[in-house]
């Protein structure tokens, strides 16, 4: 098992000035597992994953992903992962096409393979038929769908998905959920993500983990959690764990990075 | 070189496909020249300085590379307001040639506006001493472009939003460009003003493209050579190394 773990995050933390975003979170994900990371806005998720995916710099603790040490290596680590962002990263005023074309580059994608890899893709998403359209005429769906694409374009062993199906249409999310699946279960692809519609979670991932706080309060598959929490589904389990009063919104990048910089002025 | 090659590409491509942006550009210079070389044409003739349209195009041409070099900045900070910013950030290539390849896609942009104004001056009465020269005046145009691209790439990585990017201009670009000797002759400005000028790269470089294109320099032109290369430097460096730490 702990040859075979693609994400190892062993002690992770991370403070912006006094407040404390993720505190002290140890846990693996292994080749093939779909992982999906739950908590309440604000738990840490999306800071977690920006550690990962070398956005941001961890003030304690331990990275490895595909046995990269994250922050010692980071051209390295970002060869193994592809991400799909919360919010769209193209660039509107190319076309969806030059954006994977222009991904492929950055990504050393062998030129030779660069369009052939772009056109299964962008069928498999079905957007082949709009890939000279600029991406600013796209739907949200579309701009979601073309990230996917995008994503996997330099095959990662690890794919990172934030909130992957926000604001899709059920036939998308059906999808997406399958394409994905496959992925894990053909092509060995670890998998992490982050959703707040439950059912997803429970229907998808071989394990989850709830963070709340910063703190990793469980980890375990969907039935595991539902028996230590004695309840009948994810959703009610989740509740039990987390509460039921309501969040204020996740700080946003910008919010943080201004957090950051107060607390830089300060010191 | 095939990632700064395509971020360089990405640049002219979206340039292209913004015709507001070639026309807005273009606007600015159009009015200075036409204001400030008709308005002040007479007065400076009858100061016996000769043809001020002759005098005013350099710095017209400059100016245009200037503003547009430093309209790149905020390019950066839109991608970051629109993510694309994200995308390059976890893009296992160095910041360096992420860095590099935009602003030099900035500034084939606005060495080609610089261009424009060129032939649009021609159009108006402009006539350069000699054609070939006038690529000496290209060279240093190129040299302010990369050094000021360069420069609004490091500001872009820090700075967050258009408000502060606009104060930037406003306090450092405006005054570098009003204080240097692009629109009128520092020989007769008090002393105060002749200093800044002096230590005001723009200065070097509208000397060196009036040495080039209408055989009046100030400076000489080895002067504005060492001047110029010493800030193109110096700007990449900065670039460079606030570009190492930008986060999306």
């Amino acid at each position: 098992m702990a040859d075979n773990a693609m994400i190892k995050v062993m002690h992770l933390t991370k403070r912006f000035g006094h407040f404390t975003a993720v505190d002290d979170i140890s846990f693996n994900v292994s080749r093939g597992e779909l992982f999906a990371l739950l908590g309440p806005n604000g738990a840490g998720k999306s800071t977690t994953i920006k550690m990962l995916t070398t956005l941001l710099k961890p003030s304690s603790g331990k990275l490895e992903l595909n046995g990269h040490n994250v922050v010692a290596n980071p051209d390295l680590t970002r060869r193994s992962f592809g991400i799909v962002f919360q919010d769209p990263s193209l660039d509107n005023d190319l076309t969806a096409y030059e954006n994977m074309e222009l991904h492929a580059v950055m990504y050393g994608v062998p030129h030779s393979e660069t369009a052939p890899r772009i056109e299964e893709l962008m069928r498999l998403v079905e957007l082949w038929d709009r890939r000279q359209s600029l991406v600013r005429t796209y739907s949200g769906g579309m701009k979601r769908r073309l990230e996917i694409a995008r994503g996997l374009l330099h095959h990662p062993k690890v794919l990172f998905l934030d909130e992957p199906t926000l604001g899709l249409d059920a036939q998308t999310r059906t999808l997406l959920w399958d394409y994905v699946g496959n992925l894990a279960k053909e092509k060995e692809m670890t998998i992490l993500f982050t959703t707040h519609y439950l059912e997803e979670a429970e229907a998808n991932a071989t394990r989850i983990g709830i963070i709340d706080h910063g703190k990793l309060l469980v980890i375990g598959t969907a039935q595991e959690l539902r028996q230590e929490t004695n309840t009948n589904s994810l959703e009610e389990a989740y509740l039990a764990m987390t509460g039921r009063e309501l969040r204020d919104e996740e700080v946003d990048s910008h919010e943080a990075w201004r957090q950051r910089q107060r607390s830089r002025n300060m010191r | 070189m095939r990632v700064i090659f395509i971020l360089w590409l990405r640049q002219i491509k979206r340039y292209v496909r913004s015709r507001s942006r070639v026309v807005g550009a273009i606007a600015q210079p159009l009015l200075f020249l036409l204001a400030l070389g008709y308005g002040l044409g007479a007065v400076f003739k009858a100061a016996g300085r000769g043809d001020y349209l002759q005098f005013l195009v350099p710095g017209i041409m400059a100016q245009t590379v200037l503003f547009s070099s430093m309209f790149y900045g905020a390019m950066i900070i839109y991608d970051r307001q629109f993510g694309f910013l994200k995308e390059t950030m976890v893009a296992p290539v160095s910041r360096l040639k992420i860095m590099l390849g935009g602003a030099l896609g900035g500034a084939t942009t606005s060495v080609f506006q610089g261009a424009l104004v060129f032939f649009i001056a021609l159009a108006l009465g402009f006539h350069p001493l000699h054609w070939v020269m006038t690529l000496v005046a290209l060279a240093f145009m190129i040299l302010l472009a990369i050094a000021i691209t360069s420069f609004s790439s490091g500001l872009g990585s820090f700075v967050q939003d258009m408000q502060g990017f606009q104060a930037i201009n406003q306090f450092l670009v405006f005054p570098l460009y009003f204080l240097s000797g692009a629109l009128y002759p520092l020989d007769h400005v008090p002393t105060w003003l002749r200093i800044i000028a002096e230590v005001n790269p723009i200065s070097y470089t509208v000397d060196a493209m009036r040495w080039s294109m209408i055989g009046t320099s100030k400076f000489g032109l080895s002067k504005d050579l060492i001047a110029m290369a010493i800030t193109t430097i110096v700007l990449i460096t900065f670039g460079a190394i606030r570009f190492r730490h930008i986060e999306a």
